[in-house]
């Protein structure tokens, strides 16, 4: 059986920096596995601009921003395999993948990096009735054989979803030619950045209807029409309310799935909030020497902390092939998420393992304005932070110092919570 | 001219033609669809029943019993997924215990054999999962699941490759009796046979009723149902049904041979013969009714809905049978379920009854055994290793969900009767049916079919007619 120190699941933004991040900490040894035909993941079908303003500072497309992770990993001659589907990660780190030249193999990894991203939420999973005809894509189906492959999924199109990959499609889908009539948001908010609400419906006249959904689709062969409805509170349609829309398409932006089937198979314990991996500071997850960095631990708006993320990651986990890491003493301070707060990546914090400076990221529940970010060490308020508005389809983030935490030796427990003015 | 013209490629119309390959006759399978198994056959809940349900004596009770003694044999022969995982009828209240007695009673009088009435502790100690509310259950352990797809698929290409021809996108529109036989009239031509066969499902009566004025109706009685992810799959081991109270029949759950979860179906008689759209009611029923018999189903985990249309006549039988007042005219109607477990019943039984009005000659070359499309997940590592170093396209994933290699898409394409469309190629091999439902497979498969059946990919459909996925390119209207 071949053996790498690091073997790094995905090479798309996550696992492409953690495998800079790796070898810039030392790490020779270390094998990317690809599935799709090239390095750089979703970030190739990304054509639109507005990646890299906090890591490069400055404008680039999806492929560009890739473009200069893959020059690394390619100047820093670490291995990668395309067309590789990794079938199976075993607990002992065993990794089974498959391709067209190798067949099926397998190679014993001291450490290994998940980075497999994330997939869209179907149709199904959403419970819309009506018929199933062909024109129901999701936004990133429909965005790969536009922007990939030229096709136009359609012509008038109808979009579920205020997802960011929805609002950039709604774009992209008028710039092709075709006419989006209308996004309609179950939520009584976006799920997507307020920017791409802007620049991708605003400025195109497509009109937003938030707290309404799909509640019938009509054609046999292909989508005919769709009926929208007012939801209420607890997101049913009120009935009256129902719009029928003529289109040949309905594309779906309802939302992304951490791609967890290989950790779960490993055993990796994982969070039914964000249905990614639990881990800890080190993003670490309950299995010794597995990491997990970008949307397959929790779903991302921005890919430039997607690569933070996972340099760190790759960073940790090149300390623990290479045996650097000191004995954790022992603290283990719990992350707890409350009040506004749905979760904290990461869960658990060992002061003696972290480095000196840690972002917790988060996302919240609903939107809060004029609120307070606050963190709680047990009982005492150290962190209270104004925000004139908190959203769930932005992901926040704290930093905690090391300096500070270490002066609380007998700290359990780090609170985060909204807190209204 | 032909000799026997069978409407219909469903289950009841595949397995017809199949038992009639054994002998000497040009049969010919008219379908308006674009493949095999696109009716009342794919959308169902792929159970082999047992036969405790259908009345004693009837038709209906015989061939389900009998089916049901075949499949396993069948399964072999022609390569397709069957396990025999038994079923249990789920009693709730104690009240209605009588009813699961009177089922036992009518097993036992229909030919099931093997079955048990077993009580609450033993219920549970099978079916951990169970609702609270169990007092006993009905256990048949000779029923089963079966993927209903590749029953179908297997049948038709089997009677393919022992010489009948099938003709899809032709719909039959009327029939004229002509000398020695019938003139079958379609949209895409007219066909001479000696004799025909109805086995066209839900529009079984439309046809009867252009040959005879006994008239038939059949009604399309909906059932809506929820497929869980695999991750749901060993939620239970059996299928489980609930005994059916004075609030109706109940919902079953039931693992499928893939490992999904299946939840439904609903029975909404309707008017629309094309209507396979759910309803928000008949999905909410479907999910709330199922915790009557089984606790914590977790319906998060849904991956798609569908519906089904029952090919439902009011006498709730099968009708298989020459028609006395149209001589060579076959009727195979009313097939609901149980329909496909009976389906290898009711081929012998259609073909008895074409042999006696033609009496052919065996067919010598018949060959009774067919080989699926290879899943590579059965195979040892040096065997998949083997395969792939012969034919590299099976050391790669184009479904990522279901792991479904472009060797096995290759091989559906290619086959008899092979696939033509993106539902085609799922059926066959389950690319696309898995978690993300085509999502990331779609363009992947697209390519591949344009590739391989030198099609534009603006034509390859979901579905063949209009179902087009890609309707242009990228600023052809600019």
């Amino acid at each position: 059986m071949k053996a790498y120190d690091i073997v790094i699941v995905g090479g798309g933004p996550a696992g492409l920096a953690a495998a800079v991040s790796a070898k810039n900490s030392g790490v020779d040894s270390i094998l990317i596995l690809e599935r799709d035909k090239e390095l750089g993941g979703i970030l190739n079908q990304c054509i639109h601009n507005g990646f890299g303003l906090h890591t490069f500072k400055e404008e680039l497309t999806g492929p560009e921003y890739a473009a200069r992770f893959i020059a690394q990993v390619k100047e820093l001659g670490i291995e990668y395999k395309l067309h590789t589907m990794v079938m199976d990660i075993s607990h002992e780190k065993v990794v089974t993948a498959m391709n067209r030249e190798d067949g099926m193999f397998q190679i014993q990894a001291k450490a290994v990096i998940l980075a497999m991203g994330c997939r869209e939420r179907a149709r199904g999973a959403l419970n819309i009735p009506g018929y199933r005809p062909a024109g129901i894509f999701s936004a990133g189906t429909a965005q790969r054989l536009v922007n990939r492959e030229g096709y136009l999924p359609g012509r008038e199109v109808v979009i579920l979803g205020s997802g960011d990959i929805g609002l950039i499609m709604a774009r992209r889908m008028t710039f092709e030619g075709a006419k989006v009539k209308v996004v309609a948001e179950l939520m009584p908010y976006s799920g997507g950045l307020k920017r791409n609400i802007v620049q991708c419906l605003d400025d195109y006249g497509i009109p937003l209807k938030l707290s309404h959904t799909v509640v019938d689709i009509r054609g046999k062969e292909r989508v005919t029409g769709v009926t929208i409805a007012q939801v209420d509170s607890k997101g049913k349609p009120i009935p009256g309310t129902e719009e029928d829309y003529d289109c040949d398409t309905l594309l779906l932006s309802c939302g992304l799935i951490p791609e967890n089937e290989l950790s779960r198979e490993a055993g990796v314990e994982m969070s039914p909030v964000t249905s990614g991996p639990i881990v800890n500071e080190s993003l670490e997850t309950n299995i010794e020497g597995v990491f997990a960095c970008g949307n397959v631990l929790h779903v991302h708006d921005l890919v430039d902390f997607v690569s933070e993320e996972a340099g760190a990651a790759g960073k940790n986990a090149a300390a623990y092939v290479k045996g650097e890491r000191k004995e954790a003493a022992g603290q283990v301070i719990k992350m707890n998420p409350i009040e506004g707060v749905r979760y904290t990546v990461p869960s658990t914090i060992r002061p003696d393992q972290m480095e000196d400076k840690l972002t917790v990221r988060f996302r919240v529940g609903g939107v809060y304005k004029n609120c307070y970010i606050s963190v709680y060490f047990d009982d005492e308020r150290v962190i209270h932070r104004k925000r004139p508005v908190v959203a769930p389809g932005e992901m926040e983030e704290i930093k905690l110092e090391k300096a500070k935490l270490l002066t609380y030796p007998d700290l359990k427990t780090i609170t985060v919570k909204i807190e209204e003015a | 001219m032909y000799d026997v013209i069978i409407i219909g490629a469903g289950v009841a119309g595949a397995a017809s033609a199949r038992e009639l390959s054994r002998y000497k006759v040009k049969a010919c399978v008219l379908e308006k669809e674009e493949d095999v198994c696109c009716g009342t056959s794919k959308a169902n809940s792929a159970i082999v029943h047992a036969g405790y349900d259908a009345a004693e004596g009837s038709l209906m009770a015989k061939l389900n019993v009998l089916g049901n003694k075949m499949m396993p044999q069948l399964a072999k022969d022609l390569d397709f997924a069957f396990i025999q995982n038994g079923s249990l009828v789920v009693c709730t209240d104690p009240e209605t215990r009588p009813g699961l007695e009177a089922l036992y009673e009518r097993g036992v009088k229909n030919g099931v054999e093997g079955l048990r009435i077993i009580e609450r502790d033993e219920l549970v100690e099978m079916e951990p999962n169970i609702s609270d509310s169990a007092v006993a259950a009905l256990y048949a352990p000779t029923a089963g699941i079966v993927c209903p797809f590749n029953l179908n698929i297997a049948l038709a290409e089997n009677a393919n490759v022992n010489g009948v021809e099938f003709r899809f996108n032709t719909k039959v529109t009327g029939f004229e009796k002509i000398e020695g036989g019938w003139k079958v009239k379609t949209d895409n031509g007219d066909y001479e046979t000696k004799v025909v066969v109805n086995a066209a499902g839900v529009y079984a009566d439309e046809l009867h009723n252009m040959v005879s004025d006994k008239e038939m109706k059949i009604v399309p009685r909906r059932g809506d149902y929820c497929l869980l992810d695999k991750s749901a799959g060993k939620h239970v081991s059996k299928t489980i049904f609930a005994l059916p109270t004075k609030y109706g029949k109940g919902i079953l759950v039931a693992p499928t041979v893939h490992g999904n979860l299946l939840v439904g179906p609903t029975a909404i008689d309707i008017e629309d013969k094309e209507g396979t759209a759910t309803t928000r009611a008949g999905l909410d029923e479907a999910i709330t009714k199922c915790a009557n018999t089984v606790k914590n189903v977790p319906l998060r985990q849904v991956i798609t809905s569908f519906a089904g249309l029952r090919a439902h006549e009011a006498s709730h039988e099968f009708h298989i049978g020459e028609l006395e007042e149209a001589p060579g005219f076959v009727d195979c109607a009313g097939i609901e379920s149980p329909g496909l477990t009976s389906s290898p019943a009711i081929g012998v039984m259609v073909a008895d009854i074409v042999k006696g009005i033609l009496n052919p000659e065996e067919n010598p070359d018949f060959v009774g055994t067919r080989k699926g499309v290879l899943n590579p997940e059965n195979l040892s590592l040096e065997e998949r290793n083997a395969l792939i170093k012969e034919n590299p396209a099976y050391g790669n994933i184009i479904c990522r969900c279901e792991m479904v290699t472009e060797g096995e898409i290759l091989d559906a394409i290619h086959r008899p009767l092979g696939a033509k469309s993106l539902d085609g190629v799922k059926r066959r091999t389950r690319a696309g049916m898995g978690r993300c439902q085509a999502g990331f497979c779609s363009p992947r498969t697209m390519e591949i079919l344009s590739r391989e059946l030198n099609l534009d990919m603006r034509e390859i459909t979901k579905s063949g007619g209009e179902s087009r996925i890609a309707v242009g390119t990228n600023k052809d209207s600019i």
